[in-house]
């Protein structure tokens, strides 16, 4: 193992993607941090099972925190694809009314919307409204369509703020829980001001970020004499074989109704449907027939012709909900930070929070400049996305490039070897996946993962035998 | 060139070797693996062969008998390579690490196989942990990998891959607990439940499900019911079993997505193409045989249907299209107790040989194609059942429609 400094100005809780983000906008700073992670890679909680939209954010109640966030992270993401490389794509996204009764509450939205300085909203006919997504359901009376709504690979763009930060000098500890956190003097300038114990040794650090989501409450109370508690929320989805692609083509919200909050059907970046989610009070992430066919039926009030037979994978993410509904973005004690009750739209604005919580640190330890900063970072190149030509120049430079090991998703030898190789690179078949989008596909990896567990062997220099079975 | 076949496993190399045999020049395999014989390779165990070679072979032996036979006819192969697009016209686009480049055929015949129904497609609910694996994929791990994933075996489905995995796994020294079938009926060989099951006293529970797959990272157990007539879980009598695996053999998939982009008829049943009694699909000059038209019990079927579809490419590589639009065809009609028949269409005044499954099981019941009211050929059987093709052939000589189906059962 990695012989790391036991000092550190910032330790972040959490790969997660808040964490990410937040080390991220760090990286920009000529400062020691740390990203602590219990899992055995970046984004493996609520940040990969999500629904991936980035609301336009007319839904939040003016004046709160998620108000303010989501519209700020809703604008800096197409700027943030283009420059860390990771998919999104402003799709729009509709809330259907099915009766004229309801149709103040589009009305209600759209004016919310207009408080939130969200733009391009707009109200449409049903006539309008089946023109541009012929598979809503019958009866239709309105929509508001909020054109500049999108949908993003969450686990990609979390993968992408990890990879950022780490070239500009953030360390990452995985598989480390953190196990109680103390402090000898409430002198911020004290140079061991956070005592931070963990699975993997003792740290010390100037300040901390908590940004572990579901146990957000817990690394809270190890310190904050006022304890927080986090409400985990289960939701399930199911996804579809992008055979379907184009059922719908912009994200479907309804009404919350009688039977209360409706589910969505979204296309993702990988042009899957996504349908889903409910939301149960349960901290784990096991999908229930309940919980699928609660998804299942509410989906079918909003389209018509669901092709759930072509569900390829089905799944639960489990949000992380603080009692005042909002999120909770503080410091109760100097130097220490909280970012508690990101639950949706958290993908939405976990690129404002990051920068927002890197702001806090740079304001407290008023760092120099990071003189090596790199703002950019390239992706995997996605064979599959490019013209025969491109593919065929891509090959000739590099042959590996003319190995498809994913046969449902096309992803060629060339990319697995880069998800492994690069920072924070994949050390298992499921940060393969995440990756790559490696066994994503109809068949889930029956054939590839046969390949790719050869690869991983001869890359990471580990048996195939511990692979499949450590 | 004259004949590209996309798929390298049994069904695209007999498909190759008849169309050598009958004077087609240039005939080449675009296989995506490193190897031919596809997933012969990983099927060890014997059985293969009885009616082509008159012996029991092991899947690759198999597998290397055709790939003598082809070899000495000089086909050409070209490996690590996939097919990525094919054009109605038959240009067929592909990459490998040599390049990636677009080939002009005269004939294609698509033996792509197929993939392995997944957990995720049934939509078993309860943690997404590791130790389930599709049987094929087991299957794969253990024979050409020697690594086994378990020790604590629960089977869902009784496909002949699971069955057949049912005994390896207990003679690499895996408990296997049981096969749990949905079904009122087995969706194997009746000789692979006797000499997987039977022989090891591993039981076949009939009408059960697994209801609930249950573990933190990797798995520890599953939650199975029997279901009720409606095929709906009886929770009261669910049941946990520890278990460190749990393979599904639930079913296996056409793997069409190339024929979709060319345009080719699915059949919305067997997920295969629309095809006609010489094994061509609507589009002109493409073929289809093997899994990826319909999933076959026997690699000899499969073997015997391609050397059909070798020979009929063979023709219209010679011919040009043999007047098809001058003939005249009749449509294949699944009638009572019959899921599907393949071929979808046969010709006035042939002979030809109808392949079909049963929607159930039928004890000594008759099978019989009718032309309207007319019967045109009946035969009894002990026994029908799903798990097991049937096959009848008939002289189409007169006929004006056809319907194949089920009587009299007991």
């Amino acid at each position: 193992m990695q012989k790391l400094p036991k000092h550190y100005d910032t330790i972040i809780v959490g790969a997660g993607i808040i964490g990410c983000a937040t080390a991220r906008f760090l990286g920009q700073y000529n400062l020691n941090i740390l990203v602590i992670e219990s899992q055995d890679d970046v984004s493996c909680g609520a940040s990969k099972a999500n629904s991936g939209i980035v609301h336009a954010g007319y839904d939040c109640y003016p004046g709160t925190l998620k108000a303010q966030l989501n519209a700020e992270g809703a604008a800096m993401y197409p700027i943030l694809a283009e420059e860390l490389d990771f998919p999104f794509k402003t799709n729009g996204s509709f809330v259907l009314c099915f009766n004229e009764e309801d149709h103040h509450k589009i009305i209600a939205l759209y004016e919310r919307g207009l408080t939130n300085n969200i733009p391009d909203l707009k109200i449409i006919t049903h006539e309008e409204a089946y023109n541009l997504e012929p598979n809503l359901a019958p009866n239709l009376h309105s929509a508001l369509w909020a054109q500049k709504a999108g949908i993003v690979s969450s686990y990609e763009a979390n993968i992408a703020f990890a990879e950022n930060a780490a070239v500009n000098g953030v360390e990452f500890l995985l598989e480390t829980s953190v196990i109680n956190i103390s402090q000898k003097s409430k002198e911020i300038d004290s140079a061991q001001s956070f005592t931070v114990e963990t699975t993997q040794g003792t740290f010390f650090t100037k300040t901390i970020i908590n940004a572990a989501g579901l146990k957000a409450d817990i690394i809270n109370n190890y310190i904050n004499d006022t304890t927080e508690t986090i409400l985990p929320q289960r939701g399930q989805y199911y996804l579809l074989d992008n055979a379907h692609r184009g059922f719908v083509t912009r994200t479907i919200f309804s009404l919350p109704g009688s039977k209360g909050k409706g589910v969505l059907i979204a296309p993702t970046v990988d042009e899957n449907t996504l349908i889903g989610p409910n939301a149960e009070d349960s901290n784990d992430t096991q999908t229930t027939r309940s919980g699928l066919d609660e998804v299942l039926e509410k989906a079918k009030m909003s389209v018509s012709n669901l092709p759930i037979h072509g569900r390829i994978t089905t799944f639960a993410g489990v949000r992380a909900k603080h009692a005042s509904k909002d999120f909770v973005i503080n410091e109760p004690i100097s130097g220490f930070f909280n970012a508690l009750g990101i639950d949706s739209p958290g993908i939405s604005a976990a690129p404002a929070i990051g920068k927002k919580l890197a702001q806090m640190v740079a304001d407290k330890l008023n760092p120099g400049l990071n003189p090596g900063y790199n703002p950019g970072r390239l992706g995997i190149k996605r064979f599959s996305r490019l013209s025969f030509a491109e593919q065929a120049a891509l090959i000739s430079e590099n042959p590996q490039y003319g190995h498809v090991v994913c046969r449902c998703e096309t992803v060629t030898e060339a990319e697995i070897i880069d998800s492994i190789r690069r920072p924070i690179g994949a050390g298992d078949l499921a940060a393969i996946k995440r990756r790559t989008r490696a066994q994503m596909g109809r068949c889930q990896g029956g054939f590839c993962s046969l390949k790719l567990s050869e690869i991983l062997s001869k890359e990471l220099g580990v048996s195939e035998e511990y692979i499949w079975t450590c | 060139m004259d004949l590209l076949i996309v798929g390298g496993g049994p069904a695209g190399l007999s498909a190759a070797i008849r169309a050598k045999e009958e004077g087609i020049e240039k005939v080449c395999i675009l296989e995506r693996n490193t190897h031919l014989g596809g997933i012969l390779n990983q099927c060890i165990h014997h059985g293969f062969g009885l009616h082509i070679f008159k012996e029991e072979l092991t899947g690759p032996e198999y597998a290397q008998r055709l790939i003598d036979r082809a070899t000495e006819l000089c086909v050409q192969f070209e490996l690590n390579t996939m097919v990525t697009d094919l054009s109605s016209d038959r240009l067929v686009t592909c990459i490998s690490p040599k390049g990636a480049k677009q080939i002009q055929a005269k004939a294609v015949i698509l033996s792509m196989g197929c993939r392995e129904r997944t957990r995720g497609a049934l939509g078993i609910p309860g943690d997404r942990c590791r130790g389930v694996y599709s049987a094929g994929t087991a299957q794969a791990l253990v024979n050409m990998k020697g690594i086994m994933p378990g020790k604590r075996v629960v089977i869902l489905g009784s496909g002949d891959i699971g069955l057949i995995m049912a005994r390896r796994m207990t003679l690499e020294g895996a408990k296997v607990l049981g096969v749990y079938e949905l079904m009122p009926f087995s969706a194997g060989l009746k000789r692979n439940i006797a000499q997987c099951l039977d022989d090891y006293d591993i039981p076949l529970k009939l009408s059960h499900t697994i209801t609930k797959i249950v573990g933190q990272k990797k798995l520890e157990g599953v939650y199975v019911a029997p279901v009720d007539k409606n095929r709906n879980p009886i929770f009261e009598e669910e049941q946990y079993i520890p278990c460190d695996t749990l393979l599904l053999s639930v079913g296996l998939l056409p793997e069409n997505e190339l024929s979709k982009k060319a345009g080719v008829h699915l059949s919305s049943i067997t997920g295969g193409a629309v095809v006609k009694s010489d094994l061509s699909t609507n589009i002109p000059g493409i073929f289809s045989c093997g899994n990826v038209l319909h999933v076959h019990d026997l690699a000899d079927d499969v073997t015997l249907e391609s050397y059909r579809a070798g020979s009929a490419a063979a023709n219209f590589i010679k011919q040009g299209n043999p007047g098809h639009s001058a003939i005249k065809f009749i449509e294949v009609q699944p009638g009572y107790g019959v899921r599907y028949v393949t071929p979808n269409f046969v010709q006035e005044n042939e002979q030809v040989e109808l392949l079909f499954r049963s929607d159930g099981i039928y004890r000594k019941p008759k099978i019989s194609i009718y032309d309207g009211d007319r019967s045109v050929k009946t035969i009894k059987k002990l026994i029908v059942t799903p798990g097991e093709m049937e096959k009848i052939k008939i002289s189409t000589e007169g006929m004006k429609s056809c319907t194949v189906l089920i009587e009299n059962s007991e």
